[in-house]
């Protein structure tokens, strides 16, 4: 990208929002960036050109934010996000593990490719994990196969129904 | 018959392409057009179906909410009358703040739950507020909640669809 972009970045130092995040170093366009295109993101030859003038700024600008956020860390990509559980099957498991062996049990749990999130949660059914495989067969396998190393019961919770339409969600109101 | 059958393989094409972004410069669809061998008025129409089908839930910039701040990610769990769970679970997934709202099965006697809604504020007291949200929306229906916090991210990668880029 241009240095002129980057030039224009450093004029508008960090906007500092106190009580809300302080400390997270984005600018007010930035802010907007995140904010205002979680979702509409045009569908039309020039995107970037069309979120600039909607900022009243430059596609060149745009484009080198977008690049500079996302190496920072603040978004992960742009682009579609796809509903999941398209393919196959999957289910929320639960199991309250002593804290001794959480750290082996999770371990293990983490280790499959099925596994895609897995979080230690603040109650007695202290782990939870999402498994994700082609067929119901495979799922039963992996949760048998949890059962049997940690020798503790899995909670499985499979999705009946899912309600939320994912727009994103307001960063700052 | 999965929601994938009705993709056919131009879609999936599009979709291996996409799913770990667009590229940034300025004629993203055309560039993808030249990797997939279409035209970029194709790719768009194709993914404007895709969106309205359900496949693309929505496009656009994707924040990583921890890094930004929003560290008081809260699973909160209801119990709601069976009878009632789809008419609380639009209510709320339709609320800004819930990332995700799901019917799940009830596991009696230890887990008497049927309807999660992911909750994402920037501490524990933020979440705690919005929940009081939920509970006042829910009214009576809302019979029991709790709040499980993560303590840890122990494993989160993103859902490859199909293929690897």
């Amino acid at each position: 990208m241009a240095v002129e972009s980057h030039i224009a970045e450093l004029l508008h130092p960090p906007v500092e929002f106190p009580g809300q995040d302080a400390g997270i170093p984005l600018t007010l366009l930035e802010r907007r960036l995140l904010n205002e295109f979680q979702h509409d993101f045009p569908l039309s030859p020039t995107p970037f050109a069309e979120i600039a003038q909607r900022l009243d700024t430059s596609e060149e600008q745009v484009l080198y934010l977008l690049e500079s956020l996302q190496e920072r860390g603040f978004i992960s990509r742009v682009g579609p996000v796809f509903k999941p559980r398209r393919i196959g099957t999957s289910t929320l498991a639960a199991m309250a593990v002593p804290a001794e062996h959480l750290e082996s049990i999770a371990a293990y749990i983490s280790a499959y490719d099925e596994v895609n999130h897995n979080y230690e949660r603040d109650h007695q059914l202290n782990l939870w994990f999402v498994i994700t495989t082609p067929d119901q067969e495979r799922l039963e396998q992996v949760l048998a196969e949890i059962e049997n190393y940690s020798g503790l019961p899995v909670m499985s919770l499979p999705l009946v129904r899912s309600f939320h339409i994912d727009l994103g969600f307001p960063l700052w109101c | 018959m999965t929601d994938t059958d009705i993709l056919d393989e131009l879609d999936r094409r599009i979709v291996v392409a996409t799913q770990a972004g667009l590229p940034l410069v300025p004629e993203p669809y055309q560039h993808l057009a030249q990797e997939i061998g279409v035209t970029a008025g194709e790719i768009m129409r194709r993914m404007q179906r895709m969106l309205e089908s359900g496949v693309i839930r929505r496009i656009g910039a994707v924040p990583n909410h921890y890094t930004l701040g929003f560290r008081g990610n809260g699973m909160s769990v209801w119990d709601v009358p069976d009878e009632q769970v789809t008419r609380c679970g639009r209510l709320i997934g339709d609320l800004d703040f819930v990332s995700h709202a799901y019917h799940r099965p009830r596991h009696l006697p230890e887990w008497p739950y049927n309807l999660f809604a992911m909750v994402h504020g920037r501490d524990r007291t933020e979440v705690e507020q919005k929940v009081e949200i939920i509970a006042g929306l829910l009214g009576e229906h809302g019979r029991a909640y709790e709040i499980l916090f993560s303590k840890q991210i122990l494993k989160k990668t993103g859902l490859r669809i199909m293929g690897e880029r």
